[in-house]
């Protein structure tokens, strides 16, 4: 479908029923594929902060982000390919391990820096925290030993810097936020 | 931080009666609803308030009456209905709203707030249902949030661009009772800023777009009638003589017959303004968003064109249309600030030669032939503007009369025209015009529709009779779905499927409601025809019987280049009078 390349994108929202609803109706009806959206409180009261993984280039970016804002809830929204950023995924692999296999597979989860939280007679749980590409490595030489399941948290991820989004709980809820609204492109 | 006052007599009051306190406050005269199970609460409480209620025949109804009545009056429009079916009946008319950014707050009882999930008698979920149709929507369970969610609801539906918004109100929310506190200032919502203003230096940018380009053509759109911005464009046309292209719902914002106005664009537009923007090298778009029909295949749209786009909506720049120059925020504070930046200039060459492609147009228009003594539809449409003077407030359907009232009819003033752009409703005008009547009863009202629609929402002539208010409706029958049936002609080898169609007699369907009914079949009829439905007191039906298999020309078929249209067949009355 789209060409674009896999992009996350940061939301603040209010932390109201039905606002989760409100946001995955912007990906359904301009049909856009999710990859991941994980959503969780924030230190600010009533504030809640989702991490969006999709496709898309750069002019759909443009428009989720717009369309984001179409959203009386939505507090603050960022395509973050504009800023350094720092992205994780957590996930759990349970693999298929006997007395003879589980020695290999816990040395391909240190390489990894994968934690092995259980182990069973039959499997083991391995945990793994890092981007994409760090955890399926680890799902690539786990598969050879039979991979009985996994979960994944999905990414979240935040800016390097110092500065935050003009998030402070006082500026947001006073109606002094001066947040521009999508950058409209010049040229 | 936010102080409180209790405004008028304290005391506690019922959700009902906090409903109508919050309307009151907020300004509202009207309200068009139908009642029902979980709003009767509500409306058990409406007559101790100053508000008078519409009783439709139908929800659909009230919304498109709302809708009618915010167009007209630019103050929000007020729905009312129950929960279930009373609420989905209200769909049609808020994705109308939606499309065409109308202020509309609809208020819908629910069932009580314990029996909410449980599939209840008349139990939808209404706001799942409208959320992607409304502006933004609520679902209230407790007294207490009534009044503080209703304020949000008319702020937002008014502010930034406008829209519909719905308040599904439970009955328990209604019955019980709270101290009633009304919180003086202003709404203020977090994430909702609605707010944009170009920057000095883009306007500066803007101002110099204007004055290097050889060929300019102003837009105007819809956003020019909300944002009362019709002086200040004639300004900017009077300082730069750059001619105007309308769209659909931006016509008035123009006058007509303003020796620089063009007229109408896109699929139904005349041919020299398809071709005026297909050769332009810039366009200054006011308060439009590039839809389809205004454009044709994006890829061959306006090439050789420059595009400022002034717009309130973040969201519409660059969503159809690349735009070099987006200029962020209301088009009447946009003009305001561009004005005195935009250097004097003329543009005679350029408007002369679009007006060879004018002149070229006019021979095959049917105004221009002799008559053939049949009558056609821009006959009917024509003469009611000469004999209105081009004054009436016309509220138009959907299909092949409302191009060629576009066409037609000349809108000089702003907000004399009302009718469904985005969503193409048909069964809008006649609600559309009765709310339209309530909100300016000193205008002279006509419903142009098609009859095919008319009868979509004919229930409606009812609630006029017992409204006892003065509309005037003008049928253009020809037998057909019209704009069905020339596609079918157009794209379907001519297989008139499903589109011929038998109506009731309209003239005695007038007469069951108590109303005057006059049939039209002559041209020679329509001027004596129409001067005394205008001076019959009461609601007034016009069968217009017009030439059954006429069609809206020019016309670009869906999806085709702008310039690629399908021409008047010249001359069409001479073919017609042919035995």
């Amino acid at each position: 479908m789209f060409k674009g390349t896999h992009r996350t994108f940061i939301a603040y929202v209010e932390d109201k029923p039905g606002v989760l609803n409100r946001v995955t109706s912007v990906f359904r009806r301009r049909a856009y594929n999710i990859e991941s959206l994980t959503v969780g409180r924030t230190h600010h009261a009533g504030v809640s902060r989702m991490t969006i993984v999709m496709e898309a280039d750069d002019d759909s970016a443009r428009r989720f982000v717009a369309n984001l804002y179409k959203l009386v809830n939505v507090l603050y929204a960022e395509d973050t390919n504009s800023a350094s950023t720092v992205e994780r995924d957590l996930a759990l692999i349970k693999v298929k391990t006997d007395s003879t296999s589980r020695p290999a597979v816990m040395q391909l989860c240190e390489a990894f820096r994968a934690r092995v939280i259980d182990i069973g007679p039959e499997a083991l749980i391995a945990e793994i925290t890092g981007t994409d590409d760090k955890i399926e490595g680890l799902l690539e030489v786990l598969k050879p030993y039979g991979v009985l399941e996994m979960v994944r948290t999905g990414a979240v991820a935040m800016r390097r810097s110092a500065e935050t989004p003009p998030i402070e709980h006082d500026a947001i809820f006073n109606g002094r936020s001066s947040q521009p609204p999508a950058e409209a492109p010049t040229s | 931080m936010s102080s409180t006052a209790i405004v008028g007599a304290s005391g506690k009051r019922t959700g009902a009666q906090l409903i109508w306190e919050t309307l009151v406050r907020e300004g509202v005269q009207v309200a068009f609803g139908y009642p029902g199970g979980t709003i009767m609460p509500a409306y058990d409480a409406m007559p101790a308030y100053a508000i008078r209620h519409v009783l439709v025949r139908h929800e659909q109804g009230a919304a498109h009456m709302a809708d009618g009545y915010a167009r007209a009056s630019g103050k929000v429009g007020v729905a009312v209905a129950t929960s279930g079916p009373g609420s989905t009946n209200l769909v049609t008319g808020l994705a109308t709203a939606m499309l065409d950014s109308v202020p509309i707050v609809a208020i819908t009882g629910q069932v009580s707030s314990k029996l909410i999930g449980s599939d209840a008698f008349q139990e939808t979920d209404i706001t799942g249902v409208t959320l992607p149709i409304t502006k933004h929507n609520y679902l209230v369970t407790s007294v207490d949030e009534i009044v503080p969610t209703l304020r949000e609801a008319f702020y937002i539906a008014q502010s930034g661009r406008p829209g519909p918004v719905l308040v599904d109100i439970t009955k328990d929310a209604q019955q019980a009772s709270t101290e009633f506190v009304w919180d003086q200032n202003p709404v203020r919502l977090a994430g909702y800023r609605p707010d944009n203003r170009a920057s000095r230096s883009d306007l500066e940018k803007a101002a110099e777009l204007l004055a290097q380009a050889e060929r300019p053509v102003i837009f105007v759109g819809h956003g020019v009638l909300r944002g009362q911005a019709s002086s200040l464009v004639q300004e900017l046309v009077e300082k730069t003589g750059i001619p105007v292209a309308s769209t659909l719902l931006g016509l008035g914002g123009f006058p007509a017959t303003h020796p620089l106005s063009l007229g109408m664009m896109g699929m139904h537009g005349e041919a020299w303004v398809n071709h005026a923007i297909q050769e332009s090298d810039l366009i200054l778009a006011l308060g439009m968003r590039f839809d389809d029909r205004v454009t044709g295949n994006l890829k061959t749209y306006a090439l050789g064109a420059k595009k400022i786009h002034v717009e309130l909506d973040p969201a519409e720049v660059n969503k159809n249309v690349k735009v070099d120059l987006p200029l962020l925020g209301d088009v009447a504070e946009t003009l305001r600030g561009l004005l005195p930046l935009v250097k004097s200039r003329q543009c005679k060459a350029w408007v002369d030669h679009i007006m060879t492609f004018k002149g070229a147009s006019a021979v095959r228009d049917i105004q221009n032939l002799p008559p053939s003594g049949r009558l056609f539809a821009a006959h009917v449409i024509h003469d009611l503007w000469r004999i209105t003077q081009g004054k009436a407030l016309v509220v138009s359907d959907v299909g092949q009369h409302q191009m060629w009232e576009a066409q037609y009819y000349k809108h000089d003033y702003p907000r004399k025209l009302i009718t469904s752009g985005g969503l193409g409703t048909m069964g809008f005008a006649l609600p559309a015009a009765l709310g339209a009547k309530m909100a300016r009863p000193e205008d002279e009202v006509w419903v142009v529709a098609g009859d095919g629609g008319f009868q979509m929402t004919a229930a409606e002539l009812s609630t006029c009779a017992q409204e006892d208010v003065k509309i005037n409706i003008a049928i253009i029958n020809n037998g057909f779905l019209g704009m069905v049936r020339q596609w079918q002609q157009f794209f379907f080898g001519g297989r008139y499927v499903a589109t011929p169609m038998r109506s009731p007699d309209f003239v005695k369907l007038a007469d069951a409601h108590g109303l005057k009914g006059f049939r039209v079949e002559k041209r020679e009829d329509i001027e004596k025809t129409v001067a005394e439905a205008r001076t019959t007191p009461g609601t007034v039906l016009i069968d217009f019987r017009v030439e059954q298999e006429d069609s809206v020309y020019p016309m670009v078929p869906a999806g085709a280049d702008l310039h690629d249209m399908i021409r008047r067949p010249s001359p069409i009355v001479e073919t017609a009078e042919e035995p």
